[in-house]
């Protein structure tokens, strides 16, 4: 009846990036039955690390969920279907016709239409959720699909099935309406001997789980992806536990693995006398935290001599690529941000068009949307080298994994007062450790000393005289 | 009519056909002194002595091949395998001799043997004591394979096992051992091997099953009644030789199949059941055959939630049988 309405479109994985190949589905936030925007979210992806929402590209009423939470879905695969609505109503189509399969109430069949569907229009596509999904969700989809069975009935007693009221999933005509229309002898007493079947579908949606009610689609941080940890109670000897990996941990282990696996990894450490840069931050901190609202911190120096460093020795910004060797132009710096179950890397792009107050601007956003998981997925892409605050967590020394394909990585450790020998005397200087780990197909022990000694002058070469602007 | 368990009517099938027949005997693991694992063959060895009742080193090969052979000049064992886990040593001489004694001999010998082994999970008996083997013997020509439900089945066909002239496995369900009680005759009964039987009839859906699943699908199917569902439910009984007039006809009432056994899925018995009416019932389909079974994993895990995720149950069958009903 009302099928030429619901024109069900395939809803795909759109390429978030040029690198994807596919994404997991972390939620969805339109479940089946459900009105959908243009434009609107319909579900949460997480890839590379990061998570994302996919817009819809149809507007109507969200029908059958193709993929799961948690699955991984090739870029281009359908993961949904939106019924489209036609001229009539928007969130209706879907609730009209399943008063309308159970051709019902009204003793006239033809004309069920603004009667019968008006009393309960919500309630079938909310409960369209569970089992019954596909049948709320492709109303209708299924009423011109005849089984051998009712194909056989409709040639044995030269009936035209298309006549009968189908009471099956998505309208269809089962074999039981067609022995019924024949036992009452056709289109009027149909209607009446239908009556006993929709009990069978009123039983239904109370009995169906309810999914939670989403009351509108932009909640990023709703749901955080935390591990579940289900701890095995019962008293048969069961002392472990066991935690899901999830997406992006399992991101995180690939990548270590892959790089671990392919970069032959050196180290090399240098102190460096952070005294100056102590008392240089110590000047400018509260007037700068007055004046731009967030931290003056130790790594927006930091990066700035790096950077610095980089442009003495571009080598050190470059990538492994078998026959040759990339060195980047762009200086990129992925900033190593640890959250309580992850740790991600958004970059600082151009890094060295940015003075000191500006790197400490964008450290602040970076570590904030980090730890809030908005980070956009362009956040996440395009580092060239990368720097960990390790000393955040307290380490003196550390060996870090490089971040995959990237050259080198250098952390920046705990500043700590020691007893130094300077000209021959003793003096309590303020230190801290930086330690570099290389790709040794790319870069020597002679450049990464030529570079760490250069990280170092700057560093040490900060004075109270430093502008940050 | 007594009230009695599957268990004790699988006992009293033995005892009387023991006391009816001195060539009748049992061997296997602890099935004397101990009486089975389970019970059994509790009494047994009291009441026939060691000669009739004997208990074997732990080796199935040697059960099955000793049944064999004293098969082939006489005598009806009855082979305990203490649990079908355990029968794989003895696929063999299952396999490759009994089912082929008589055909290779031209008829001239034959193997009335009857192999008992205990099926099924749900036990908290993890992966060596909840297997279900139908699969690895099913489509064996030569072999006839049972597995009953209800007690008064278990009883009449391991008679009728004894007593036919070649070999049959016995699939009895451990799970169903003190299930299933109910009332028994004491009488000299058989149940025929190679018919299925209706437990019940309904006209929205076929549901096609053997062993402990036709448990759940009648409590299922009594739930579903009170939704306005009837549910027409078969009992296979034998799984080889299929009944396939019953399983045709039982099709032809609904038009839509539901097959359940807890072996896996894949190969299973369902498989073949659901390929006999694609053969011989495409025009009666209303509906997909659909199949429940057990997962195809490697085995039933011992943890009790991931038993419980491998396990049939009301709740699962009661999910399908709505789901098909509705279709």
């Amino acid at each position: 009846m009302s099928t030429e309405h619901n024109q069900p479109k395939d809803i795909i994985m759109p390429q978030l990036a040029e690198s994807l190949v596919s994404a997991t589905i972390a939620k969805w936030l339109k479940q089946p039955g459900e009105s959908v925007d243009m434009y609107e979210p319909i579900c949460e992806v997480i890839t590379d690390k990061v998570n994302a929402e996919i817009p819809s590209t149809e507007e109507g009423v969200m029908g059958e969920l193709l993929a799961g939470e948690g699955q991984e879905i090739a870029v281009g695969e359908i993961i949904c279907r939106i019924l489209t609505a036609g001229s009539g109503g928007e969130a209706a189509p879907a609730a009209k016709d399943a008063p309308a399969a159970q051709a019902p109430q009204p003793t006239v069949p033809p004309a069920p239409a603004p009667a019968a569907a008006s009393p309960r229009p919500a309630a079938p596509a909310r409960a369209g959720a569970a089992p019954q999904g596909a049948a709320a969700g492709e109303a209708g989809a299924m009423r011109a699909r005849y089984s051998p069975a009712v194909q056989a009935l409709a040639a044995q007693h030269g009936l035209d099935p298309a006549v009968i009221p189908g009471s099956g999933m998505g309208g269809r005509v089962t074999r039981k309406d067609v022995l019924r229309y024949l036992e009452h002898g056709g289109a009027s007493a149909a209607a009446q001997s239908s009556a006993p079947q929709p009990a069978v579908f009123a039983a239904q949606p109370p009995s169906s789980p309810q999914n939670e009610v989403r009351h509108s689609g932009l909640h990023l941080s709703e749901n955080p992806p935390l591990p579940k940890i289900e701890i095995e109670e019962g008293g048969r000897g069961s002392n472990e536990t066991y935690i899901d990996i999830t997406p992006i941990r399992n991101t995180i282990a690939t990548r270590m693995r892959q790089s671990v696996a392919e970069i032959p990894h050196g180290w090399m450490m240098i102190e460096v006398d952070m005294t100056n840069l102590v008392k240089l931050r110590n000047k400018y901190k509260d007037e700068f935290k007055n004046k731009e609202g967030v931290n003056l911190t130790y790594p927006a120096f930091v990066i700035k001599a790096v950077v610095n460093a980089i442009k003495d020795y571009p080598i050190m910004n470059s990538v492994w690529a078998v026959d040759k060797i990339i060195v980047k132009r762009d200086i990129n710096i992925s900033l190593a941000v640890g959250t309580e179950d992850s740790v991600l890397t958004p970059v600082i792009k151009k890094a060295d068009q940015k003075n000191i107050a500006g790197l400490a601007m964008e450290i602040d956003d970076l570590a904030r949307r980090t730890r809030e998981r908005t980070l956009k997925l362009d956040d996440m892409q395009g580092g060239t080298f990368t720097v960990n605050n390790t000393g955040s967590f307290g380490s003196i020394l550390s060996q870090p994994i490089i971040n995959y394909p990237q050259a080198a990585q250098l952390t920046f450790e705990s500043i700590v007062k020691r007893p130094v020998v300077i000209n021959d005397m003793v003096g309590v200087r303020s230190m801290a450790n930086f330690c570099l780990s290389l790709d040794h197909r790319i870069l020597d022990g002679l450049i990464c000393g030529r570079f760490l000694q250069r990280v170092k002058e700057n560093l040490e070469g900060y004075t109270l005289d430093t502008k940050l602007y | 009519m007594p009230m009695m368990e599957y268990i004790d009517a699988i006992r009293l099938a033995m005892k009387e056909e023991m006391e009816q027949d001195s060539s009748v005997f049992v061997l296997g693991e602890d099935v004397g002194v101990k009486g089975g694992v389970f019970t059994t063959t509790k009494g047994l060895q009291d009441q026939f002595g060691e000669d009739r009742v004997i208990d074997t080193p732990l080796a199935e090969s040697a059960i099955a091949g000793v049944a064999i052979g004293a098969a082939m000049v006489g005598m009806k064992p009855i082979a305990e395998m203490q649990y079908s886990d355990f029968m794989l040593p003895a696929t063999n001489q299952i396999i490759s001799e009994a089912a082929k004694i008589r055909y290779r001999s031209n008829n001239d010998w034959d193997c009335p043997i009857v192999v008992r082994a205990p099926i099924g999970g749900g036990i908290f008996g993890g992966l060596y004591h909840s297997q279900c083997p139908e699969s690895i013997f099913f489509g064996t020509p030569g072999l006839k394979i049972v597995a009953p439900y209800s007690a008064y089945d278990a009883k009449g066909l391991l008679k009728a096992a004894i007593r036919d002239p070649d070999p049959v496995l016995f699939f009895e369900n451990k799970k169903c051992y003190k299930l299933i009680k109910e009332d028994v005759p004491e009488d000299d009964y058989v149940v025929p091997i190679g018919k299925a039987n209706l437990l019940r009839e309904g006209d929205d859906i076929t549901v096609i099953s053997y062993s402990l699943p036709l448990h759940f699908a009648m409590q299922a199917a009594e739930e579903l009644d009170k939704e306005g569902i009837t549910s027409h439910i078969l009992d296979l009984r034998t799984i080889q030789p299929l009944d396939r007039e019953a399983i045709v006809e039982a099709v032809r009432r609904t038009g839509k199949v539901l097959i359940v056994h807890e072996d896996n899925k894949t190969g299973g018995v369902g498989a073949e059941v659901a390929a006999i009416i694609a053969e011989e019932c495409l025009y009666e389909l209303d509906a997909p055959i659909r199949r429940l079974c057990g997962p195809d994993a490697p085995a039933m895990p011992i943890n009790p939630p991931q038993e419980k995720f491998f396990m049939l149950s009301k709740d699962k069958l009661l999910d399908a049988m709505r789901e098909l009903a509705l279709y």
